[in-house]
């Protein structure tokens, strides 16, 4: 476990409540688009929101919106969710080490809060401080992503229900817009891009088959089988979990921001070490 | 209101919850085979891509549900909010791009030579 220590407690949290204000404005928007989204398949407010409540992962409630409108059959849908939440068994195992004294009920209760966004801001306010925080954990977890997320969920539903003509306003490209969005945000190499690659052309050549909902499953089943025949680069498959390189790895939309925080990091450190080298 | 979904929606949240609890709870439940590892990395990025693709690319005919291809302005939307993104590292910058170019085609009427 990477030790810095050089943070002092109430620092490290002002730092968190800042980056989770921005993260909390993007939960706010994307949640706004994924009711639009929803409102867009047929989905009620209630409906909605019980995603936004019970998956509380933002990729998978956009793809389940677009299985739906596409009268994907539900177990279709809950595999091809279970797959694509897979990515928070990396995120749970990174923080394992830092919670292993919070007693298990409440480690129970945070894991269901677990996010690409709240394991972005959780292992950068851990790493500040040398130690975990769970009340950091929190702040991350339920401040800046589960309030505004379902809020903004029940917002994009209600305002959705206003718009007349969706499609005049651009609002049906939004969905596949996002998932690209999201896709390019998880391609961090060449594995990744073959297997992104991979999947599409798969997913549509057996869309063309045997219909769309086939396709979706045919693709991203395929296409990480495909990305599995290149070769690891080496490099950028070495991020150690639990480091700022896999929080950025997998981290998204807030790729940016995890960045940011590396940068701002080693920047902190060659300033140290110039204070240090300095004369007197 | 419907509620049918709700349904979908707890089950959506139980077959997540494993992935998100499991290490947290089970010491050592991560220690997977590389290859599952290597497996499980590379599904986001090939379901997000594929559900894209296939989103603008095959249509259903309404009367019998045949797949067709389909090209419009949704591929060069998608396609701008991958490039912003990419380049900007911002996902809401390319959604608003993707949007905003699919409306005003529309509204110039130069979608519908596409479609």
């Amino acid at each position: 476990m990477p030790v810095t220590g050089d943070v002092t407690l109430s620092a490290s949290r002002r730092r968190l409540a800042v980056e989770a204000l921005a993260i909390g404005s993007s939960a706010v928007a994307f949640g706004f688009v994924y009711g639009l989204a929803a409102r867009e398949a047929g989905l009620s407010v209630i409906e909605a929101s019980a995603m936004s409540v019970f998956a509380f992962a933002g990729a998978a409630q956009f793809a389940a919106v677009g299985y739906v409108a596409g009268g994907l059959a539900w177990p279709g849908i809950i595999l091809l969710t279970a797959l694509v939440n897979a990515r928070h068994l990396l995120y749970s195992a990174a923080l394992a080490p830092w919670l292993r004294t919070t007693p298990r009920p409440r480690r129970a209760l945070m894991a269901h809060l677990l996010t690409d966004e709240s394991f972005a801001l959780t292992i950068a306010h851990f790493e500040r401080l040398g130690r975990s925080d769970e009340r950091g954990y929190w702040i991350a977890a339920i401040a800046s992503t589960f309030i505004p997320w379902n809020l903004a969920t029940i917002a994009g539903v209600t305002v959705g229900a206003q718009i007349t003509d969706p499609a005049r306003l651009g609002l049906d490209v939004v969905f596949p817009a996002a998932m690209t969005g999201l896709a390019v945000g998880l391609v961090t190499g060449r594995r990744e891009l073959v297997a992104a690659l991979g999947g599409a052309i798969l997913g549509v050549a057996a869309g063309l088959l045997a219909g769309p909902g086939v396709g979706v499953v045919v693709g991203g089943l395929g296409g990480p089988l495909l990305g599995m025949a290149v070769p690891r680069s080496g490099a950028d498959d070495a991020a150690a979990l639990g480091t700022p390189a896999s929080a950025e790895r997998y981290a998204m939309p807030a790729s940016h921001l995890v960045e940011q925080l590396a940068q701002n990091r080693e920047h902190r450190s060659a300033s140290q070490a110039a204070d240090e080298e300095a004369p007197g | 209101m419907s509620v049918e979904l709700v349904g979908l929606a707890l089950l959506m949240g139980l077959v997540t919850y494993p992935s998100r609890a499991l290490p947290m709870l089970v010491p050592g439940i991560d220690r997977l085979p590389t290859a599952a590892l290597d497996y499980l990395r590379l599904v986001g990025p090939a379901v997000l891509a594929s559900l894209a693709a296939v989103n603008v690319m095959v249509t259903a005919s309404p009367s019998d549900g045949t797949p067709a291809f389909h090209i419009g302005i949704e591929w060069a939307a998608v396609a701008m909010c991958g490039a912003l993104t990419a380049w900007r590292r911002n996902l809401l910058l390319g959604l608003i791009g993707a949007v905003a170019l699919v409306a005003i085609a529309r509204a110039a009427g130069v979608a519908a030579l596409l479609i």
